[in-house]
């Protein structure tokens, strides 16, 4: 079964961290990509820019608007997922606790199941 | 039957790659070295044996190209030097016994130390002789994940230091149950329609079948492996019927029963019967039962209910679980009525994990249906297609209650 844990970053709260705590958030990724790479069960993992540079983009009668984003209103962002595959949702909830950002009041860690994929399967 | 597969070189090497492997592990130990020596050696043999044509002993060739890049390994690892000059002066018979090293192999990769994803990646390559790219298509995830599980299992079975033989009585049992487990979710992985591309899903399917029938050939008293077999030909029969050519789901009631097949389903209800004959009754014979009970009907109109409801009260007593009695609730209302499958139901609302899962929303969306709640027959349909992951039954699910709107 393939989950995204997608990580929801509040960037107020990143900014407000100390370098220690910013440090271990490095670590602990870095952890965590190494076990679910020994496991097997890692897909694809990515990390977004700051919403900041995020663009909106919106077609109006076929024509594309494009303004600053982000699109949502809100003091939290999607800041990356980790794209894995394992065994059931309690694995990938086991999963999900290891990302460091889970430890930060905060900060959002969330798990939903994959229903469709599709890509570039053939090598 | 046979998969159609059209690739007599293909099937050749799937049936003998076990084979070879377990030459090895009989001569060398190590599953790690071994395991990919006979990868190469079967890769060699792809290439080259479609060009050259097959040599006149295709295992023997096997087990000497293994043993050269086996060795060659070993000549590799510096740190095992010491062992190179033994290994190198065996000589590598031409060819080996034909011992039941399959099912040896069948165990050694079902290993309790691993995991179900683990131990089905395993079999498939190690057993089934599939490719780690083919098992990582099956699978839909990318090659290097599928390579790094499989990396990852042999290095476990290695660390277990698991000799290469069957397990002692006690723990026979016990891990033929984890083999029969493993082989039934490759099989259900092949089945069950989701997304990605269905022939290569069809393959697992057939591979599942195959190494059954290995298993079987094996050990042809045991009612549990005679049953899964069963289970896996009466359902896999239904295959053509279980979907439109669009992809769509189509219900067991509904399907044109003249699309199944009928070779498999004589070969699986025979196997069905003798598996019942047995004196032990397990889940895959009570399983294979029902399924034969149902292809038994010439309309759905015309099953066995009565025969279908007692065979899940039996399996509700011997492997209690919810799904369990999720399938007993429909054959009770097919025989007393919708309300007596929904009282049944109601036994599975304390369990908080079942009470959202899409199977239980959308049986009781049908016996609400049919009970002639249809407002809450559309609530439940609605919220069955929202919780599921499977696109086809979503689709499935919509167009129920699509089809309920307009009576509201």
């Amino acid at each position: 079964m393939q989950f995204l844990i997608s990580m929801h970053i509040n960037p107020a709260v990143l900014d407000a961290l100390t370098d220690e705590e910013k440090e271990a958030i490095g670590t602990g990724h870095a952890a965590l990509l190494a076990a679910v790479k020994e496991s097997g069960e890692l897909i694809t993992t990515q990390a977004l820019v700051d919403p900041s540079q995020a663009a909106v983009v919106r077609v109006r009668d076929g024509q594309p608007v494009v303004t600053d984003g982000p699109f949502l209103e809100a003091k939290e962002f999607l800041g990356g997922f980790y794209l894995v595959d394992c065994e059931n949702k309690e694995r990938a909830i086991e999963l999900a606790a290891m990302v460091p950002d889970a430890a930060i009041e905060g900060l959002g860690v969330e798990v939903r199941q994959v229903m469709f994929a599709d890509g570039p399967l053939e090598g | 039957m046979t998969a159609p597969r059209n690739n007599p070189v293909g099937d050749l090497l799937r049936a003998l790659t076990p084979q070879v492997l377990g030459a090895l592990l009989r001569r060398y130990g190590r599953f790690d070295g071994c395991e990919d020596a006979v990868q190469e050696a079967v890769l060699a043999a792809a290439t080259q044996w479609p060009v050259e044509g097959v040599p006149d002993n295709p295992r023997g060739w096997l087990v000497t190209v293994a043993s050269r890049r086996l060795i060659d390994q070993v000549r590799s690892d510096r740190a095992r030097r010491e062992r190179e000059a033994a290994l190198a002066a065996e000589v590598v018979p031409a060819d080996v016994p034909d011992t039941d090293d399959t099912l040896v192999l069948l165990f050694l990769c079902c290993h309790p130390t691993l995991t179900p994803a683990s131990q089905t990646a395993l079999t498939l390559r190690a057993v089934g002789g599939l490719t780690t790219a083919e098992i990582a298509r099956a699978f839909l995830v990318p090659e290097a994940t599928m390579a790094a599980r499989i990396s990852r299992a042999k290095q476990r079975i290695r660390a277990a230091g698991s000799e290469f033989r069957l397990p002692a009585d006690a723990e026979l049992a016990e891990r033929l149950r984890v083999v029969l487990h493993v082989l039934y979710l490759i099989f259900n992985e092949g089945y069950t329609a989701s997304s990605g591309a269905d022939l290569d899903r069809a393959d697992l399917a057939y591979e599942a079948i195959r190494l059954a029938r290995l298993v079987h050939a094996q050990l042809p008293d045991d009612d549990e492996v005679t049953g899964l077999l069963a289970l896996m030909l009466l359902t896999h029969a239904r295959r053509a019927a279980r979907t439109t050519a669009t992809g769509d789901l189509v219900p067991l009631a509904e399907q044109d029963r003249s699309r199944w097949d009928r070779g498999l389903i004589d070969e699986g209800t025979e196997l069905a019967k003798a598996a019942l004959a047995g004196p032990a009754l397990g889940p895959y014979q009570l399983q294979a039962a029902i399924a034969a009970t149902h292809a038994d009907a010439a309309t759905a109109e015309r099953t066995d209910w009565r025969q279908v409801a007692a065979l899940y009260l039996i399996l509700s007593r011997i492997a209690p679980n919810p799904m369990v009695t999720l399938n007993r609730a429909i054959a009770v209302a097919e025989l007393d009525g919708p309300a007596a499958g929904l009282d049944l139901l109601s036994t599975l609302d304390d369990d908080g994990r079942m009470a959202a899962h899409h199977r239980l929303l959308s049986v009781r969306a049908h016996l609400l249906e049919r009970s002639g709640d249809l407002a809450g027959a559309y609530d439940h349909y609605r919220r069955a297609a929202r919780a599921t992951a499977s696109r086809a039954e979503q689709r499935y699910l919509e167009s129920r209650a699509k089809r309920l709107k307009p009576r509201l």
